[in-house]
């Protein structure tokens, strides 16, 4: 199976931005709103999103990082230490409403981990999440309530979703597991 | 397989790369013991022994408050009122907790080597907390991260350590350590109490110390041992104090005013180190004692966090 | 007794100046004969004929150091084991060192070892008494112990730091023609040292042992000798200087000075302790490769006399431990002969020359009447194969002490006959 390209460039741009229409509106506004990108996508995806935030609204809306490896279900079964990176929400979360934001979702235990890592942090008033693409196969049962693209893949393929500012481009894509 | 693997037995058998990957990941657990929930569930389930075959509060409490935070279970064990007064060997006290089934050992023995010996004889992870005169890893690993901290980077450093050299891991593990940058090092001190041929291993020898204080970035003071006195060392706790003590004084004198000031601790004030100096702006003593929890998180998360 | 006949060998006796291919023939337990092959007398008795083609025969080795732990140490080694670990390193003749528990200060420790020796030891066993007593400031009577079959004195483990003692030591030794064997060790320098000091003691954080703890002491015996005319055997010097010192000793005419050096000094450095190995910490310590060198070169233009072991067996309760808590020790009998050949194969020395450090001097200095396999003299051969591979395993080695740097390598050369008056006590060959 070679690469295959789901959604790129302009397509990309328009489905952010849909996100982004979504979100102020599932919020309820820009009021109390953080956001939390989990490394390493959903970091660049959170500042994609309140970068058009910004455009459009003039809200700089604050954005925090959150290495979710600690929390991890299978620290002890992998053969590998997960390099930890940052975790820094730069305001209180307190009472706040967190949109926790990653580039995919899968079985979920990403998501569990950052819920965890998140409550550790304070306790927001509410939590939503918004992933750039869900491709199912979930394992608990958590859902975004934001997403780009639903893009079924079994498990011997793998999703990427590249940013432009790293990556050069701005794809989703499916590849083969190698 | 070494580190992590093996644990954490000196630093001389890292590498760059290891060293650098430690203090990374260092910093990331500084984070967690400034927020108000202390704890991540990282090795959750998982029990580190401390054993220590030589009293050390500071760095045991520290080892303890790492595994802690990580979420590890913690068993304390020091030879007083142990089977150790009654001549039981070191090894077999391992082994005895280890079939208690422990996922690694923080050990601080008196005999060169004590760590290296042990790990060769069991098969979870060893750290050392310090092996007579041999190394001291986690300490070296906490200065660094300290000086990193404080200038941004560690290469290009001038790096002074000042006491008693040839008894000392601290000196040993930081010259390993700090031999993997582009730092300059310099070791000041009585004669007697500097190794000799240590220029080997790229070090540069004073015996001023106003000289040695010449253009220097870190100064870090050892802690020096009242029975060095009897083996002929030196001849007076007063006479040390006036040629190898650093005062505010000599400190403002002659280094240069954006020299920090380091100690392992713990302190002999007056001795050593005044308490204008220890206390004043240029200290950072109390910075290593908080990066020690930082830095044994990260050896622990490293060492004890992975599958195997 | 059976004759016994080694058919065509390489012999090689430096007390004859012999290096040729012979026929040995040996009866009633001492040499009778070496003849040209096919110029062989008949030989009437039984006889034990052995082909050794190819193979080195050679006056037996002797060991002028020992420690053989019996009487007091046995689970480290006792007579019987240690002295079958000689015969198969090819030795017919050990000098067994004093630290015993109890240590061999009187006539009755000295005629116990030689009474065991004789029950169930496999070579010769020649003891050596402590110079000063263990527990006081008098010497040993060395007459007592000269009749019981002691050959020599020694405080080997530690020197004879008083030097009063020592001189007249060397005075007194005089009266019955024994030499003193010191092991010259300064303890207020040494004090303490695990490792030489140097680059592995700066790189370990262990004490260090300087080189001058030594020298000081070669220098002040060497003194005392020249002062008394007594003869001085120096144990195992192990650095460049203690060489040297020897050596302007020997350049001056003394000629009541003789050392020795062991295998594993002029084999190893002090590189051989990385990672903390026990099995390389041995006192003196191993040194460094100029050291190593020298010893080379003293061994080559006869600075050096003799190679003796400094066997000194352990059990892995000694061994199997903290590196400060560990004995100083390395086994050494049954791996002298193949570590000793290094020396021809890398150009250092002759056959010819390894046979005179291994067996003609030793004898000289004790005044044994081996070293030699002129007709009449006592039948104690070695016969070993120069090239025949083995490695040392912990069963492969018949003492006790597996405690060997060596373990687990492979060494080269073998001993494959050792005869001690005339009785085969070790042997490969089939007849």
């Amino acid at each position: 199976m070679p690469e295959k390209i789901i959604i790129q460039r302009a397509e990309f741009e328009n489905t952010l931005r849909r996100m982004a229409y979504e979100l102020v509106e599932k919020c309820g506004g820009l009021e109390n709103v953080v956001l939390v990108g989990v490394h390493r996508g959903g970091v660049w995806l959170a500042y994609r999103i309140a970068t058009i935030i910004q455009a459009e609204r003039g809200h700089e809306l604050p954005r925090g990082e959150l290495d979710i490896n600690l929390y991890r279900d299978d620290l002890s079964r992998i053969g590998y230490h997960p390099e930890i990176r940052r975790t820094e929400v730069p305001v209180p979360i307190d009472n706040a409403f967190v949109v926790l934001v990653d580039d995919v979702i899968y079985t979920g235990r990403t998501a569990r981990a950052a819920l965890d890592a998140l409550m550790d942090l304070g306790r927001p008033q509410k939590v939503l999440l918004c992933v750039m693409v869900d491709r199912g196969g979930r394992e608990l049962p958590i859902q975004p309530d934001i997403y780009g693209v639903k893009v079924p893949v079994d498990s011997t393929g793998l999703i990427e979703v590249r940013f432009r500012e790293i990556h050069g481009e701005d794809a989703v894509v499916v590849r083969p597991r190698s | 397989m070494s580190f992590p693997e093996r644990g954490l037995i000196g630093i001389r058998a890292l590498r760059r790369e290891d060293i650098e990957l430690i203090l990374r990941t260092a910093r990331s657990m500084k984070d967690i013991s400034k927020r108000d929930v202390k704890k991540v569930p990282a090795l959750r389930g998982k029990t580190v022994a401390n054993l220590f075959f030589e009293p050390s509060t500071r760095t045991r409490t520290s080892f303890e408050l790492a595994a802690k935070r990580l979420s590890a279970d913690v068993v304390n064990f020091s030879p007083s009122g142990s089977s150790m007064a009654k001549g039981e060997l070191m090894l077999d006290t391992v082994k005895n907790i280890l079939a208690m089934n422990v996922d690694a050992l923080v050990i601080r023995a008196k005999p060169e080597g004590a760590c290296e010996f042990i790990s060769q004889h069991v098969d979870v992870p060893v750290i050392n907390a310090g092996d007579g005169m041999h190394e001291h890893p986690t300490q070296a690993l906490l200065d660094a991260l300290t000086m990193e901290e404080q200038f941004g980077t560690l290469d290009g450093l001038k790096v002074l350590i000042v006491g008693d050299i040839l008894h000392s891991r601290v000196a040993r593990s930081n010259i390993y350590l700090l031999k993997n940058f582009d730092i300059e090092i310099r070791v000041c001190g009585p004669p007697t109490l500097i190794p000799r041929g240590i220029e080997s291993m790229g070090v540069k020898v004073f015996y001023h110390l106003q000289e040695a204080l010449e253009g220097v970035n870190v100064i870090m003071m050892l802690r020096i041992q009242m029975e060095r006195m009897q083996g002929g060392h030196f001849p007076s706790i007063h006479e040390y104090s006036k040629f190898w003590g650093l005062t505010a004084e000599i400190l403002d004198r002659h280094a240069p005013p954006d020299a920090v000031v380091m100690h392992p601790g713990p302190l002999n004030r007056g001795v050593e180190i005044t308490p204008d100096v220890a206390d004043g702006a240029r200290s950072v003593i109390l910075y290593q004692v908080e990066n020690g929890v930082a830095v044994r998180m990260a050896v622990l998360y490293l060492v004890v966090g992975g599958g195997r | 007794m059976t004759a016994i006949v080694l058919k065509k060998g390489r012999v090689i006796d430096p007390s004859q100046h012999l290096d040729t291919e012979r026929t040995v023939i040996i009866r009633d337990g001492r040499i009778s004969g070496i003849y040209p092959p096919g110029d062989e007398p008949p030989v009437e008795e039984d006889v034990l004929e052995f082909n050794v083609d190819g193979l080195v025969v050679c006056p037996g080795f002797i060991d002028l150091h020992v420690h053989l732990r019996d009487p007091g140490e046995e689970w480290k080694e006792d007579i019987a084991s240690g002295t079958l670990a000689a015969a198969r390193g090819g030795f017919t003749t050990v000098v067994a060192m004093p630290n015993t528990i109890p240590p061999n200060d009187t006539p009755q420790v000295t005629a116990y070892i030689v009474r065991r020796a004789r029950e169930v030891g496999h070579v010769r066993v020649v003891p050596a008494g402590r110079i000063v007593r263990a527990d006081g400031t008098a010497l040993s009577p060395f007459g007592e112990m000269v009749e019981a079959g002691a050959c020599a004195f020694t405080d080997d483990g530690s020197w004879t730091s008083d030097a009063q003692l020592m001189e007249r030591a060397m005075e007194y030794a005089k009266a019955f023609g024994v030499p003193l064997l010191s092991h010259p060790e300064e303890p207020a320098l040494s004090c303490g040292g695990q490792i030489n000091e140097g680059q592995m003691s700066l790189l370990l954080g262990l004490k260090g042992i300087p080189s001058q703890a030594e020298e000081v002491a070669v220098f002040r015996d060497i003194k005392l000798a020249e002062l008394t005319g007594g003869h001085l055997h120096l144990q195992h010097i192990s650095t460049k200087g203690s060489v040297e010192l020897v050596k302007l000793a020997k350049e001056k005419g003394m000629k009541n000075i003789t050392c020795e050096v062991t295998p594993h000094h002029f084999s190893l450095t002090e590189e051989a302790v990385e990672g903390f190995n026990t099995s390389a910490k041995v006192k003196p310590p191993l040194r460094t490769e100029d050291d190593r060198q020298a010893l080379l070169l003293g061994l080559r233009d006869g600075t050096i006399d003799c190679i003796a072991t400094d066997h000194a067996p352990h059990s892995e309760l000694e061994k199997k431990r903290e590196f400060n808590e560990a004995a100083f020790g390395i086994s050494g009998l049954e791996t002298a002969l193949p570590l000793s050949l290094n020396l021809v194969r890398n150009g250092h020395i002759s056959l010819s020359r390894l046979v005179e450090l291994l067996s003609v001097n030793p004898a000289r200095i004790i005044s044994s009447r081996g070293g030699t396999l002129k007709p009449g003299a006592p039948a104690d051969v070695t016969v070993f194969d120069p090239d025949l591979e083995w490695e040392v395993t912990p069963e492969a080695l018949a003492s006790r002490g597996k405690n060997t740097p060596f373990l687990g390598k492979k060494l080269r050369g073998r001993v494959v006959i050792t005869i001690v008056e005339g009785r085969i006590v070790h042997s490969v060959l089939k007849v």
